[in-house]
């Protein structure tokens, strides 16, 4: 039950999120400069936030592994190709390939 | 869960909370900061959506996630199309990222258990992520915002409830407002 309210919750706020600007566009016209500066942020800082410690500290503690050297060679190759396939791929043959070492 | 929020990160990162029997407001306002992104996704593809009926709209949000957004932008910047066509490549890529969400998230939900969990394939999640961070990284003030939300997350990884995650990433965005506005004459 509780579950539920959470998962109708979040839906609502995250369909909220997603139409926000869209829905006010026509009456807006254009974003304030102020309000675009902030948003621009949000993806950095929100995919780095998730990313960085599932690589550093997979169980909380901050561990140099297999999957901290895995993910940076997948930064390097979603550098260079800008692919996300190529990236998941040889990510996940490096983690395999560390985790044989 | 997969029908009502459509997000994937969140998603987990709720489930997770759940586990762990988190309060109730700090799973919400965790799920919602991870989505806080697709604010800026809304703002982005906005003017390219003006025009448009609210159903429509309404519709083309529901199906908003990280993929679609970085399908489309890449065609409407450098294709100017009319609305219509625009709608089609929209949706066309949209439904499908849709259509594999929810059949994948069914089969891991009646397969998932007999995965060995030596094949590592959780891994794939930041993988994901790596390759949209990469790309929403395009200035100075940007990689200031990762590194600062990257690093403190790092750093915070231990504490209860997942809380370093809202934490650095709020901070994150801060750093990188500041910064921006003191590389502005």
């Amino acid at each position: 039950m509780r579950v539920w309210l959470i998962f109708v919750i979040v839906g609502a706020g995250t369909l909220a999120l997603r139409i926000s600007i869209i829905a006010l566009w026509s009456r807006l016209g254009q974003i304030p400069k102020s309000v675009e500066r902030g948003l621009r942020f949000i993806p950095p800082a929100v995919l780095s936030a998730l990313v960085l410690p599932s690589l550093a500290a997979p169980d909380g503690a901050i561990t140099i592994g297999p999957r901290l050297a895995a993910g940076a060679v997948a930064f390097a190759v979603a550098w260079k190709t800008k692919n996300v396939l190529a990236t998941i791929v040889v990510g996940m043959v490096a983690l395999w390939a560390f985790q044989a070492l | 869960m997969s029908l009502l929020v459509f997000a994937g990160a969140a998603q987990l990162a709720a489930l997770q909370l759940i586990g762990t029997n988190a309060p109730f407001v700090v799973v919400v306002g965790t799920a919602l900061i991870i989505n806080a992104r697709f604010m800026m996704y809304s703002a982005s593809l906005a003017p390219y959506f003006d025009g448009l009926g609210s159903g429509r709209k309404t519709l083309a949000s529901y199906l908003l996630t990280d993929q679609a957004f970085a399908f489309s932008i890449r065609r409407f910047t450098e294709h100017d199309e009319p609305l219509s066509t625009r709608i089609s490549y929209y949706f066309g890529a949209a439904v499908v990222l849709w259509i594999t969400w929810q059949v994948s998230t069914a089969v891991g939900a009646i397969f998932g258990a007999s995965i060995p969990a030596r094949w590592s394939l959780d891994f794939a999640i930041p993988l994901v992520f790596i390759a949209l961070l990469v790309p929403a990284i395009r200035d100075r003030s940007d990689g200031v915002a990762a590194a600062v939300a990257g690093t403190l997350a790092v750093l915070l990884a231990g504490l209860p409830y997942n809380l370093g995650l809202p934490l650095a990433a709020t901070t994150g965005i801060l750093a990188g407002t500041l910064t921006g506005r003191r590389s502005r004459p």
